[in-house]
């Protein structure tokens, strides 16, 4: 009743090719993004915000960037922790070294070289398919974590190994609080939030699905697979490359290589699969479902079992719980919560009156 | 059907489990809040360092509920703490902190982040919220210069001065820091940005003492080191340096005994340093060395206590055969040094809850003699200790202990660092920090 798109007519190309062409779907994205742009700011705590707003955008986008390769390209990596590194460290080169650029440029150039690394090792991509390519993208972790532990240059010569990420300034205005930092976290993300989802639903975007689905096929129609692969992964080396300088930026503000480990990797993938493949939405939901379902569970448990004198408890039964929903989760919904969320869409057109 | 109930079903969960959060978050202290000193403890129960991350919070938890039980608290001001698991995460330490920071009537006096990794995103943040990060043996080294990190407190003993302890050590073993040159040690270190750490010291001390010193870096999670004990073999080093954490601290052991190399050559970090680091290697480990900042066993009067006070009472938070091992003793000593603290913040602002800021100014001007550390039944267990604004370590002091197959036994007296050679580098990192932060040192004289 409420979500039903009759009488919506399409008078003209331009409506039918917008990006959200249903209206209440739009409506619902302008809400979604009035409440995280005035809601949220006004009336969310410092907690809330630095230990679950911030990490989300932050994470959503780098799960984004797996989501581009693997969930549209078909493409498997288990190198994005590194892509991230990649990020991280030539942000902190360019930011200190060339202290005069304006800080979105650092992190366009960020992601720039981080998408460059990752062309790289995308190449191989040309000969090798599924799990023999995961494990070639698997060296990227191991090299370039190598690269950056050994040398020193890049993390400025620093004796203790780490990067001391300069403050982000804004012409002239120094952020430090938590809602600027939020903000800043915000525009980026919505940015390239809108660029995904214009890129994939593209040619661009339908050229990489048609690879997904059968690249034979893809090549017979005049799809040439080395230049959309490679762009693939030149996109998706972007976006964590920006996802990485914003972790280090924004969020560790000192960070080493450690923070970029495999397991950073393996997080993103988990992301992407429990979100939903081949889902701009499912990157946030994924995002949103790894990192906040173990606080949630903790807190919880905290709350009840703290002062019972079972401690250990708490910290191993948040692990067996989540542990849990994931394959709860994976059995009901297997194509992950995006999909989960079109269903209930669909029920919803139906609704109050299902036939 | 189905589907659509179980979809319910995680709706249902998922709001309840919102719910529930809510109710978390809102909860009140009954108790008042003014006769009440918060304390956050962060621990990781969970995963490959779990020995560390009980053993040591259960000590400092022990601490507080032996003063708690035993003298009613600091000055009639009662301890409380709540836990907060970091299952050794950067990002869930940092949530940890947002979470319990605000908690108590003055939000919370210091943290012990007890990761490296936790501490370094801590101390933008902290210095921000004025709440000193509190690390003890571990941490960021060249936050020891108070002028340019005024909320950071590696206290006791860094990692550089219990580096150049070492080498004062070996002097000692063979006869005088003239015997040191041509001298060759191996630093056998974790691949890993803490392994990597003392580097840059052990080659400046090698320039001034003449000895050669070759880094060999041990591939997380280092497993297996077979290949570097064969090339360890070839360069017949008179010490080997042990820097690792976790299960590649045991490995070397037994390949030292695999290849014939004497244990009693090996000087391990302290963090290496753990029954739980040798017991497993059986007895390839018996005479092997490592660093220490306090002693082991439970022959102190303030560990016999917690038996009296704290386990009598069931009121442990670890298993009673723990107390008295290192990663104990050791939160033992953090619960001292923090408590005592938190004593000098009550003299100076009058007694009740102390603040971040407050606590800041009290670790300062801590200063721990024998005589205090004798009062507190820790004579040998907790060194002496002073802190200032200039130098935020306020030790630098290392002991030896030597396995025996059975337990640890202490071999030296207090050995102190080379304070000068360290304090430069110190200085010059310290500076290098501030250049890229643009932060201005504070004057320490004023």
């Amino acid at each position: 009743m409420l979500y039903r798109e009759t009488g919506q007519i399409k008078t003209d190309y331009k409506s039918d090719m917008a990006m959200f062409p249903i209206a209440q779907d739009r409506w619902f994205i302008y809400g979604c993004v009035a409440v995280a742009v005035i809601g949220l700011p006004l009336f969310a705590s410092s907690y809330i915000i630095e230990a679950f707003l911030i990490p989300i955008l932050i994470w959503s986008l780098a799960a984004l960037s797996l989501n581009m390769l693997l969930g549209y390209c078909g493409q498997l990596s288990l190198g994005h922790g590194a892509f991230m590194a990649v990020g991280a460290y030539a942000a902190y080169n360019f930011a200190t070294r060339i202290p005069e650029l304006n800080i979105f440029i650092v992190f366009i150039l960020a992601g720039l070289c981080a998408a460059a690394v990752s062309v790289l090792f995308g190449l191989p991509s040309m000969r090798i398919k599924g799990f023999y390519l995961a494990v070639s993208t698997l060296a990227a972790q191991f090299v370039i974590e190598w690269v950056f532990s050994t040398v020193t240059w890049f993390s400025g010569d620093n004796a203790m190994g780490t990067v001391d990420t300069p403050a982000i300034v804004i012409f002239g205005y120094k952020l430090e609080s938590s809602i600027d930092l939020y903000m800043f976290c915000l525009v980026i993300n919505i940015v390239l939030f809108v660029l995904a989802k214009n890129l994939v639903r593209g040619s661009v975007g339908r050229s990489w699905m048609a690879i997904r689905d059968m690249d034979v096929a893809a090549s017979v129609i005049g799809i040439r697979l080395l230049p959309a692969k490679l762009l693939a992964f030149g996109v998706s080396g972007f976006y964590a490359g920006v996802a990485g300088a914003m972790y280090a930026f924004v969020y560790l503000k000192a960070c080493d290589i450690t923070s970029f480990d495999l397991f950073q990797s393996f997080n993103i993938l988990f992301m992407v699969i429990i979100g939903g493949m081949g889902s701009v939405m499912g990157a946030y939901f994924g995002a949103a479902f790894i990192l906040l379902l173990p606080i949630v569970l903790n807190i919880t448990f905290q709350t009840f079992f703290a002062t019972s004198g079972f401690a250990g408890l708490v910290s191993n039964i948040e692990h067996m719980v989540f542990g849990g929903l994931i394959m709860f989760f994976l059995i009901v919904e297997p194509l992950g919560l995006a999909r989960l969320w079109s269903t209930a869409k669909e029920k919803l057109r139906l609704w109050p009156f299902p036939h | 059907m189905t589907k659509r109930k179980l979809f319910l079903t995680a709706l249902a969960i998922g709001m309840m489990t919102a719910a529930v959060t809510e109710t978390a978050l809102a909860q009140d202290k009954k108790s008042d809040p003014n006769k009440e000193q918060f304390i956050p403890v962060l621990v990781y129960r969970t995963g490959p360092f779990a020995a560390g991350g009980t053993g040591i919070p259960g000590g400092m938890m022990d601490y507080f509920e032996l003063l708690n039980q035993r003298d009613g608290g600091i000055n009639g001001i009662k301890l409380v703490w709540e836990e907060c698991d970091t299952a050794y995460k950067t990002d869930r330490g940092v949530e940890c902190y947002e979470r319990l920071k605000k908690n108590g009537a003055k939000g919370i006096p210091f943290i012990h982040p007890m990761s490296t990794g936790v501490a370094y995103a801590l101390l933008e943040r902290a210095t921000k919220d004025k709440i000193p990060v509190v690390q003890i043996g571990y941490g960021r080294t060249d936050s020891s210069d108070g002028r340019v990190f005024p909320y950071s407190f590696p206290l006791l003993t860094n990692y550089w001065s219990q580096n150049s302890a070492k080498i004062r050590y070996m002097a000692q073993i063979l006869g005088g820091e003239d015997k040191l040159k041509g001298v060759k040690i191996v630093n056998l270190h974790l691949k890993h940005p803490y392994g990597e750490e003392t580097k840059p010291m052990l080659d400046a001390m090698a320039k001034r003492f003449g000895f050669e010193v070759t880094h060999i870096p041990v591939p997380w999670p280092g497993i297996d080191q077979k290949s570097l004990w064969l090339q360890i073999r070839q360069i017949k080093p008179d010490f080997v340096i042990n820097r690792n954490w976790g299960v590649s601290c045991t490995v070397p052991l037994r390949e030292a005994a695999r290849i014939g190399f004497p244990r009693d050559r090996i000087i391990g970090v302290w963090w290496c340093g753990a029954e739980e680091d040798v017991i497993p290697a059986g007895k390839a480990a018996k005479g092997y060395i490592t660093a220490a900042f306090h002693s082991v066993g439970t022959d102190s009067p303030v560990i016999q206590d917690m038996f009296e006070h704290v386990y009598g009472k069931m009121k442990g938070n670890v298993s009673a055969s723990r107390v008295g091992s290192v990663f104990y003793n050791r939160g033992v000593v953090w619960g001292i040094i923090s408590t005592e603290a938190i004593r000098l913040a009550q003299k100076k602002f009058g007694v009740g809850p102390v603040s971040g800021e407050q606590m800041q100014w009290a670790f300062e001007n801590l200063e721990l003699d024998a005589a205090r550390i004798k009062e507190l039944g820790a004579e040998g267990l907790v060194p002496e200790i002073k802190v200032s604004c200039f130098d935020h370590e306020g030790g630098g002091r290392v002991r030896f202990q030597q396995w025996d197959g059975k337990k640890w036994n202490m071999i030296t007296d207090w050995i102190p660092s080379y304070a000068k050679m360290v304090r430069k580098m110190i200085e010059e990192s310290a500076a290098k920090y501030a250049k890229d932060k643009g932060i201005t040192p504070r004057n320490c004289a004023a």
